[in-house]
């Protein structure tokens, strides 16, 4: 086993230790705690009311633009931290080919900017 | 490549001990601390707004938080007819476990010295190793990494309650949070051009040369304000409290959240303040540098470090009770339009001026090179807004309205 991944372990034995925590949390609280469900007590909470239509409400289609945009972004970062990492390795070289790279992500936002698509009404 | 020395080599009996002993502290001081953290905010709140606070239970009344937190547990667990059991149930722990993961990376002690490959190694039960949970080589990732999965666990809690409110305050939720992780990425990247590591211990050690190598004024302050607006976006805390504005989404994603289910959301809000103001002293404050006195450098660090760490809660808190909370159009706005460009031009900048002080660069050419580029670049995005002008024109002319 080697250095690299006894150390991803022990973030795992972390994060099993916080499973564990809410796991025993919930249990507890499951022993604990009165369980007297009625009709009243399950309805969806809507401000007082008896909820309306069911329980899909649309959302707007401007968020699925955004996360279209984010996944651009995200993966941009999976090329721009290998090359922060070895700098030395690409120097002046590295420098513009960045800039290229950056220019063209700056045109597509750009676009997206002037198209409207991050104007919220 | 460096790494925890702890972990080099064969492993014994001891030093499995010694990693439990860790992941035990840092767990216990996590609850701990979020505990404190929810009373430090209602009492600093209350202070500001000339009130008195939590003063009942405990002195100061700082077991108020615990005494709220046993109530959780005999609370009636409700949960609406129309959920989807399964992934109702399991939202709360994505949310905790990936609040809890991040703060494995964060480094809380220990002398750093540029260079020494025993910089930050202290002695455990005979052992050296160092003072944080782990030391992965690509640690910083793991914020990026746990953060993005946070996301889920709001996504799923409002998608899964069956019902309105939730589902539109997760995805508002949702939406704000991947904006500002974008700059928030980009931020931490800066950092990592200046130290040339992802490894936190890396960064730290990078910092260790007095408090004018720390990296909100190394790396040129811009992102580290950037990282600034962006981790309170992404802690959801006011002035960018948006999923939770009361008026409008009742309590956002977790509005059919209730007894120990809701406590764990809350749990993990507050633990993510605690962690990443502990990433924010890691990554521009230089961890737990600071001087060290009377020669007790097991305990200065430490306390330089949580004292750090303290400052940025306060700050936090300060925020709520001063900031009014934005428009959404305003925080996506200044997500989109100002920290992403900022921080891309920043980057290219900050990339510019590390090779020129390195004198790896003539300053004549490039300047001369970067003004043909910006010109192209200029003209490309010129081009990019006209098109994106007439596109926009054509959809809204009055004739295609009545069409559609």
């Amino acid at each position: 086993m080697s250095e690299l991944v006894r150390s991803y372990l022990t973030v795992a034995i972390f994060a099993a230790a916080a499973v564990g925590l809410v796991g025993l949390l919930l249990g507890i609280s499951r022993i604990l705690r009165p369980q007297r469900p009625s009709v009243s007590k399950q309805m969806a909470y809507e401000s007082g009311v008896d909820p309306e239509g069911g329980d899909w409400a649309q959302s707007q289609i401007r968020y699925y633009v955004f996360a279209v945009l984010f996944v651009i972004f995200d993966v941009e970062a999976v090329f721009i931290f290998p090359w922060a990492v070895r700098l030395e390795v690409y120097g002046l070289f590295g420098l513009i080919e960045m800039f290229i790279f950056i220019a063209i992500l700056a045109l597509g936002l750009g676009y997206a900017w002037r198209k409207g698509v991050l104007r919220w009404v | 490549m460096s790494g925890d020395p702890l972990l080099r080599g064969t492993i014994d009996f001891v030093d499995v001990l010694v990693v439990l002993f860790k992941v035990g502290i840092a767990f216990g001081f996590l609850l701990v601390a979020t505990m404190f953290m929810v009373w430090f905010e209602r009492k600093l709140i209350s202070d500001m707004q000339n009130r008195i606070g939590p003063n009942v239970a405990g002195p100061w009344g700082i077991l108020q938080t615990l005494a709220d937190g046993l109530k959780f547990f005999f609370k009636e667990d409700l949960r609406p007819r129309e959920a989807d059991s399964l992934v109702f149930r399991l939202a709360p722990y994505l949310s905790v476990v990936t609040a809890f993961v991040a703060f494995a990376i964060v480094p809380v002690g220990g002398v750093f010295k540029d260079g020494d490959p025993t910089s930050g190694t202290v002695s455990l039960f005979g052992k050296e190793t160092y003072l944080q949970v782990a030391d992965p080589p690509m640690g910083i990732l793991l914020l990026l990494a746990a953060s993005s999965i946070a996301v889920y666990g709001i996504m799923l809690a409002g998608w899964s309650s069956g019902s309105k409110y939730p589902l539109l305050g997760a995805v508002r939720a949702s939406a704000q949070a991947i904006s500002y992780e974008a700059a928030l990425g980009m931020a931490v990247v800066a950092v990592v051009i200046a130290a040339g590591s992802l490894s936190t211990h890396d960064i730290v050690a990078a910092q260790s040369g007095g408090y004018r190598s720390w990296y909100w004024f190394a790396t040129g302050l811009i992102p580290f304000v950037v990282f600034f607006i962006a981790a309170t976006a992404e802690l959801n805390r006011p002035p960018f409290d948006l999923v939770e504005a009361e008026q409008e989404l009742v309590g956002g994603f977790h509005t059919e959240y209730s007894s120990i289910r809701f406590a764990m959301f809350f749990l993990a809000e507050f633990m993510n303040v605690i962690t990443m103001s502990a990433i924010m002293v890691t990554l521009f404050f230089g961890g737990p540098a600071g001087p060290i006195f009377f020669g007790l450098d097991w305990l200065f660090p430490t306390l330089w470090f949580f004292g750090k760490v303290l400052v940025f809660l306060f700050v936090f808190v300060w925020f709520r009770a001063t900031l009014p909370r934005l428009r959404y159009d305003q925080l996506m706005n200044l997500g989109w339009k100002v920290l992403i460009p900022v921080m891309l031009g920043w980057l290219l900048v900050y990339r510019a001026i590390v090779l020129w002080r390195d004198d790896k660069i003539d300053p004549i050419p490039t300047i001369i090179v970067g003004s043909i580029i910006a010109i192209v670049c200029t003209a490309l995005l010129t081009a990019a807004f006209s098109a994106g002008d007439r596109a926009f024109e054509r959809e809204n002319t009055p004739s295609d309205r009545e069409g559609s």
